[in-house]
């Protein structure tokens, strides 16, 4: 479980978080949701230590990680696997040598041994044939996934995703979102996913923090969005008519007025 | 103030660099990668700036010494001082600023601006000491050795130019090669060589891991980073030349 309590950042004078309060829980996919600018990001930077919070307190199971010195935290981030927004991947090494990385640097064990790990989380994540491929060989969507593997293979307590569907199309996004879901329900990880993906939203949002200019507007989970009344939330979510259309259809399901399976069913 | 900022943030990065490795055998193989990338890599334009330097000094020398009264020897006694005491380690480590700062430069930036090195910092490693150590240490190694090489080459570049134009002899150049032949300047062509080594891994990776944008401001760091390290090297060199040359 991640708490933080009134996260405060500013990048000169522009206040970038404004007291930001929330509890991500451990085995739930938690979203940080919100539009561009709306300081996501930096939220999810400041969890993982790349940027200092001004103010406020962020506390990793009961331990305060802003009281942590640099060496407790860089034991702490042992625990942390992180997904980036391009994937990261290191250019210079294969696939195989990406996932093995973090056991080279922080295990002991032999070759073998580590081999198999990787092609155990490699297989996890539907990539088996491409060991010995380099990061600009393979698509946006492998990309990521070699990026979730090389962040689960140390098994992690804490996964942190910014943006994992951003540049995949629908069905490669989908893939990659319930691969995030289930491995945190596999490995029971405290997962925080930055995303303004609405699928995603829809289909794994466990826990959903909405932040509009730097502040909380809204938590909850996926079925309480459709029945919310917060105007911006709305507007934000449910932006093209197809998504109201949608929202509306659900509604009306919800009231035992109509059966979405039965009317997709006949069609 | 800027200078001070930037100051300030480099003896920061060297600072942090000193810190024990989370794992001495991925450290040692980054060691040996940057070895090979700095001095192996060189090595070829080493040689080929060296020979022609060398051989440009012999005919340029013999140009200028028109007066009969000085011996054929001086010219080889003039390319052998002035390779080992300048060309060799400034000129050479001048061009290495080039080659391998510029390199230093772009990759750090390119891992920063693709969130390479904020990755490795997420996995709890020291990304000071794992990216930055290696290539400063790896530069400490190899440029002496390289600068060592350079002196070679100039000088043979210098009796081969000499001999193939006719000013001298080979008998001749080997005389002056060893009259007047003072130990100390190979010395200060080292301590020199060592200085300018740090300056140009350290001064270009500062500029590679604070870069901050995109692919035209790694382009620019990199830029940077070269003029800066070329301009310290000739200042160095000038410290250097009055701390340990003056009386």
């Amino acid at each position: 479980m991640i708490e933080f309590k009134d996260i405060q950042k500013s990048f000169g004078d522009k206040v970038v978080l404004d007291g930001v309060s929330h509890t991500m829980e451990t085995g739930k996919t938690n979203l940080i949701i919100g539009t561009s600018g709306s300081g996501k990001t930096v939220l999810q930077k400041c969890l993982v230590g790349l940027f200092e919070p001004d103010e406020g307190e962020i506390i990793y199971d009961g331990k305060s990680f802003t009281d942590m010195t640099q060496d407790d935290r860089m034991l702490l981030r042992q625990q942390i696997g992180m997904l980036f927004q391009g994937s990261a991947l290191f250019d210079s090494m294969t696939v195989e040598e990406n996932v093995m990385f973090p056991l080279n640097m922080f295990t002991h064990d032999n070759f073998l041994k580590k081999l198999k790990r990787v092609n155990e989380v490699l297989e996890r994540v539907n990539l088996k044939d491409a060991n010995k491929k380099f990061p600009s060989e393979i698509s946006g969507g492998m990309k990521k996934r070699v990026g979730i593997a090389r962040a689960v293979v140390l098994n992690p307590k804490y996964l942190f995703c910014d943006e994992p569907n951003s540049g995949l199309d629908p069905v490669t996004s989908m893939v990659i979102d319930k691969l995030i879901r289930d491995l945190t329900i596999e490995y029971n990880i405290t997962t925080i996913v930055n995303t303004h993906d609405m699928n995603s939203v829809m289909e794994i949002g466990d826990n959903i923090l909405y932040m509009v200019k730097g502040k909380k507007e809204w938590t909850g989970n996926s079925k309480d969005i459709i029945f919310s009344d917060n105007k911006q939330l709305n507007e934000f979510i449910f932006a093209s008519e197809f998504l109201q259309d949608a929202k509306s259809l659900r509604m009306l399901e919800a009231q035992g007025k109509i059966n979405i399976d039965q009317i997709n069913k006949a069609n | 103030m800027d200078f001070i900022s930037h100051f300030g943030k480099y003896v920061l990065m060297l600072k942090g660099m000193i810190a024990k490795p989370e794992n001495a055998k991925v450290y040692w193989k980054e060691f040996m990668l940057q070895c090979n990338d700095i001095g192996v890599g060189s090595l070829g334009i080493v040689a080929i700036v060296s020979f022609f330097m060398g051989a440009v000094s012999a005919v340029q020398t013999a140009y200028q010494l028109v007066s009969p009264l000085i011996p054929l020897t001086t010219i080889a006694q003039i390319v052998r001082d002035t390779v080992i005491l300048e060309f060799s380690p400034t000129l050479v480590c001048i061009v290495l600023a080039g080659v391998v700062g510029s390199k230093i430069a772009s990759e750090l930036g390119n891992m920063r601006v693709s969130e390479q090195i904020d990755a490795l910092e997420i996995m709890g490693i020291n990304t000071k000491t794992f990216l930055v150590m290696p290539k400063i240490t790896a530069a400490l190694i190899t440029i002496p050795l390289l600068v060592i090489i350079s002196m070679v080459l100039g000088i043979l570049g210098g009796r081969i130019a000499g001999v193939a134009s006719g000013i001298l002899s080979a008998d001749t150049f080997d005389r002056g090669l060893m009259s007047n032949f003072n130990s100390f300047n190979v010395w200060f062509g080292l301590i020199k060589s060592y200085t300018f080594a740090f300056i140009l891994s350290s001064i270009p990776a500062y500029f590679g891991y604070h870069v901050q944008g995109g692919a035209l401001e790694i382009g620019r760091s990199s830029t940077k980073a070269v003029v800066v390290s070329c301009i310290m090297i000739l200042l160095a060199d000038y410290v250097l030349a009055q701390l340990l040359l003056s009386n």
